[in-house]
């Protein structure tokens, strides 16, 4: 089972790096990057700050389309054009096929992250003509970064089971905004005094993604290090969440035809 | 044991967006095809060749009834190292090379490095595809497509082969090619089992075939049995008959085509052909030939397509012996 999910996320990962949005995007977010130094150096006293927030909100940004754009056509694609006819007529259940998707387009993202990583440190290296230790705080941001697309490719893998490209796209933007503002919502549900809008409010509070946890960018830009507890319960939040969507994706797949 | 089995095997799909309709694609089938056959599936457009195809490979499920293959349940993954599939009008990734594909597929089966490589350039070679070796797949024409298609349903030296219209999209050198290929792997010992609404490519390859018509199986049978056994008429030519003679044989309902001096009489199945045989022989004519018309693959699926009003209860025609 484990070689043949290999083989898929293989596969998975040499289509999207063949993908021409990709370059496009590593591109600009490696452009953006090279302009924070530019914007750093014009803001002074905190030129580090500037360029560390920019950079790593470059990748984040840029990861989230890369994931998005990507990961709504994984299978939807595959439907579409009806290849999926000869990899399920082949030796692979469904689920299989699924999570070798998954993580064919995950392990293009850590390698997109990781191009995009460097090229940060290289701006860092260029502003500061030195690197270190301490700038190593910011792979924890990158760290959050990968575990926020694990999250988006799972939800972009679940709608696109049940939806056109087009809407997975906007359902799975739409969760990633709503997922940022969790608590706030929930404080506007409270401030309501409305027992079925506090209600409605604290559904969405624990049903969706709380994106917000992961955002750790301003505090790494001013050199805060992560404390463990907050590195350990996000990577067990992202790994349960991710858990629970890619089984609905796959309960979901099995049941759906091919016509 | 069956290579194929359905039971009553029927689908419903349901179209339309807020009320849902079923419309049936499959109705009661019953197909029983014996290994080392090549297995004809025919029909018109529309007729659920593909349908049936699909229900077998789990790409759609049936409303009910029963399928297996090999005597073993659809949802038997380890069926599949034993079965090959070409779907209909195949489509494979733009971004590959034919060989990278083949490899891709090989090693879903799980075979070795080296074992996926001799196999990609044997089919490769094999359906003359050794020469696209570098072309990235979108630039493949639709013969070239089809070609890959029955290659990566060989791939893994399946037992049965489910070909969907494998003749789709193929020029006459490759519809020779691919025929000369079936007929090659059942030399080999292998199941094929194939849909077409090629009449000609049943009629020259099949041991049995099945009709299909609206989802209902029409007929079903050894094809040799099928058009062997049905008459269609007697065919008789004269030469320079009297119009005195031409008469007496029209009162026996017989039509006739004029070519040269030869007259063609088509005696039909219902006339007795001794009797117009004693009127030939009386009118002094030169009967230059007296030949059984027997009923052509084409003649029969005509026959058993025909729009039918009332089909029978259980979409079993006559001749279905299946």
């Amino acid at each position: 089972m484990l070689r043949r999910l290999a083989t898929i996320a293989l596969h998975t990962f040499k289509e999207s790096v063949r993908e021409r949005v990709l370059y496009n995007l590593i591109v600009f977010a490696l452009l953006l990057i090279g302009a924070a130094i530019l914007f750093g150096s014009i803001s002074v006293g905190i030129e580090q700050v500037i360029l560390v927030n920019l950079g790593l909100s470059s990748i984040s940004v840029f990861g989230l389309l890369m994931a998005i754009f990507i990961g709504i056509g994984l299978v939807s694609k595959e439907i579409e054009r009806r290849t999926i006819y000869n990899i399920l007529s082949k030796p692979v259940s469904r689920p299989e096929f699924l999570l070798g998707k998954y993580f064919g387009l995950l392990l293009t993202l850590v390698v997109n992250t990781a191009i995009m990583t460097g090229g940060f440190y290289l701006a860092l290296l260029y502003q500061k003509r030195r690197l270190d230790w301490g700038d190593l705080v910011a792979l924890e941001a990158v760290y959050f970064i990968l575990l926020q697309l694990a999250l988006v490719v799972g939800l972009a893998l679940l709608f696109s089971c049940i939806s056109t490209p087009v809407l997975s796209a906007v359902f799975t933007l739409a969760v990633y905004v709503i997922g940022n503002f969790l608590s706030d919502i929930r404080w506007f549900g409270q401030e309501t005094h409305s027992p079925w809008v506090e209600r409605f409010t604290g559904v969405l509070y624990y049903l969706l993604p709380n994106f917000s946890n992961f955002n750790v960018i301003t505090r790494v830009a001013h050199g805060v290090s992560i404390p463990g507890y907050l590195l350990w319960s996000n990577t067990l939040y992202a790994l349960l969440y991710v858990s629970i969507l890619l089984a609905g994706a796959i309960l979901i797949f099995e049941e759906r035809e091919f016509r | 044991m069956l290579a194929v089995e359905t039971r009553d095997l029927t689908k419903d799909y349901l179209l339309g967006f807020w009320r849902k309709r079923p419309r049936r694609a499959l109705d009661q089938v019953n197909l029983q095809v014996e290994a080392g056959q090549v297995f004809g599936l025919l029909g018109p457009n529309g007729a659920g060749k593909t349908t049936t195809l699909k229900v077998l490979f789990r790409l759609v499920f049936p409303t009910s009834g029963t399928a297996r293959i090999l005597g073993k349940e659809l949802d038997d993954i380890a069926l599949r190292f034993r079965v090959g599939y070409l779907p209909e009008n195949p489509y494979f990734y733009d971004h590959l090379t034919a060989g990278e594909f083949l490899n891709y597929a090989a090693a879903l089966f799980g075979l070795s490095a080296s074992e996926r490589r001799l196999r990609t350039s044997q089919w490769l070679e094999r359906l003359s595809l050794q020469d696209t070796v570098g072309l990235p797949l979108r630039k493949f024409s639709k013969g070239m497509t089809q070609r890959l298609g029955i290659a990566q349903a060989l791939i893994n030296d399946p037992e049965i082969i489910f070909l969907d219209e494998p003749m789709s999209g193929l020029d006459p050198v490759g519809r020779r090619e691919v025929r000369d290929l079936i007929l090659e792997l059942k030399r080999a010992g292998k199941t094929i089992f194939f849909s077409t609404h090629i009449l000609s490519d049943a009629e020259t390859l099949c041991d049995q075939v099945a009709i299909l018509n609206r989802g209902r199986l029409q007929g079903c049978g050894e094809l040799g049995k099928i058009l062997g056994m049905s008459v269609a008429a007697t065919e008789m030519v004269l030469e320079e008959p009297s119009a005195e003679l031409l008469r007496q044989l029209e009162s026996f309902g017989c039509a006739r085509v004029r070519t040269g001096d030869l007259v063609r009489v088509e005696i039909p199945p219902e006339a007795e052909v001794a009797a117009v045989l004693k009127v030939a022989v009386q009118g002094g004519v030169k009967i230059v030939s007296l030949n059984p018309v027997k009923m052509s693959l084409e003649d029969y699926f005509l026959s058993q397509v025909a729009p039918d009003p009332e089909p029978a209860g259980n979409g079993r025609a006559p001749l279905s012996s299946g």
